[in-house]
């Protein structure tokens, strides 16, 4: 690669175009998480008990069981933004920007997977 | 990169300024925000996958975490375990209020310094009185 013309050297390192979406993606998930994380933390609240068979039939139910599923997608989607600007503000060196980087595009999905196929067993049976 | 290791001025930093109401919420905005990603989404990982796998991973998860009743390891842990998730949830309910308070700032508003600094007390009080009124009802007699 030579040095190319100054419009050159620049091109590709902005947020032109997408700048927006990382800031629009946090509200996003963030009215998402607005409505399920606080149904699932009153309906844990007024559980009946809180022994296994009492949560397993809870979570064996259709709308709990979608529910739970969809806060692992919302929640780790939105934890991993806020974890990402977290990371830029402190993370200032190559190696570790790059371990941060795996952190956030591995972690979550693994972990988000994890959450979803134990729901999906709760909810249909095997458990 | 660079402003690590150049000796230029830096922008003043925590110990600089007057404690405020708005500084100290936005900082606990970050704090919680973190908090609940790494421990809120690791217990409740391991809680739902516990239910997942049986009444005897369930079991063994509900004596570390809250009664104690596995072992000496255990009731240590369930001590850890308790102030853990009463923790966590005053995480979710300051972070579910500062959130509001900075959708609230996206659109423009509540940046007069007295309108600020009421509503940055104000979700102080939302997430002690909730986090109260939660545990109350979690912990009443059934």
């Amino acid at each position: 690669m030579g040095n190319g013309t100054t419009i050159g050297r620049v091109r590709g390192l902005g947020s032109s175009h997408h700048g927006t979406h990382h800031w629009l993606a946090a509200r996003l998930t963030a009215v998402g998480n607005l409505v399920l994380v606080p149904y699932f933390i009153v309906s844990l609240a007024l559980l009946p008990g809180y022994d296994f068979a009492a949560v397993h039939a809870w979570l064996a139910q259709p709308v709990p069981a979608t529910a739970l599923v969809l806060i692992f997608i919302n929640t780790f989607y939105h934890a991993r933004l806020g974890v990402q600007v977290m990371l830029e503000d402190y993370v200032h060196e190559a190696p570790g920007k790059i371990a941060a980087w795996l952190l956030i595009n591995v972690v979550p999905i693994a972990a988000a997977a994890f959450g979803i196929v134990s729901v999906i067993r709760i909810a249909l049976g095997g458990a | 990169m660079a402003q690590a290791h150049s000796n230029r001025p830096i922008s003043p930093h925590l110990q600089i300024w007057r404690w405020g109401p708005a500084m100290l919420v936005s900082i606990l905005h970050r704090v919680t925000g973190n908090g609940l990603t790494f421990a809120g989404l690791g217990l409740l990982l391991w809680w739902v996958g516990a239910i997942a796998g049986g009444e005897a991973s369930y079991t063994t998860f509900i004596a570390y975490v809250w009664t104690g009743t596995a072992s000496t390891f255990s009731v240590y842990t369930s001590i850890l375990g308790k102030i853990v998730l009463i923790g966590l949830s005053w995480a979710f309910f300051q972070h579910l209020a500062t959130g509001l308070r900075h959708l609230v700032l996206d659109i423009g508003a509540g940046y007069e310094l007295e309108a600020n600094a009421r509503w940055s007390v104000l979700t102080l009080v939302f997430s002690a009185s909730a986090t109260a009124l939660f545990w109350a009802v979690v912990l009443m007699p059934r």
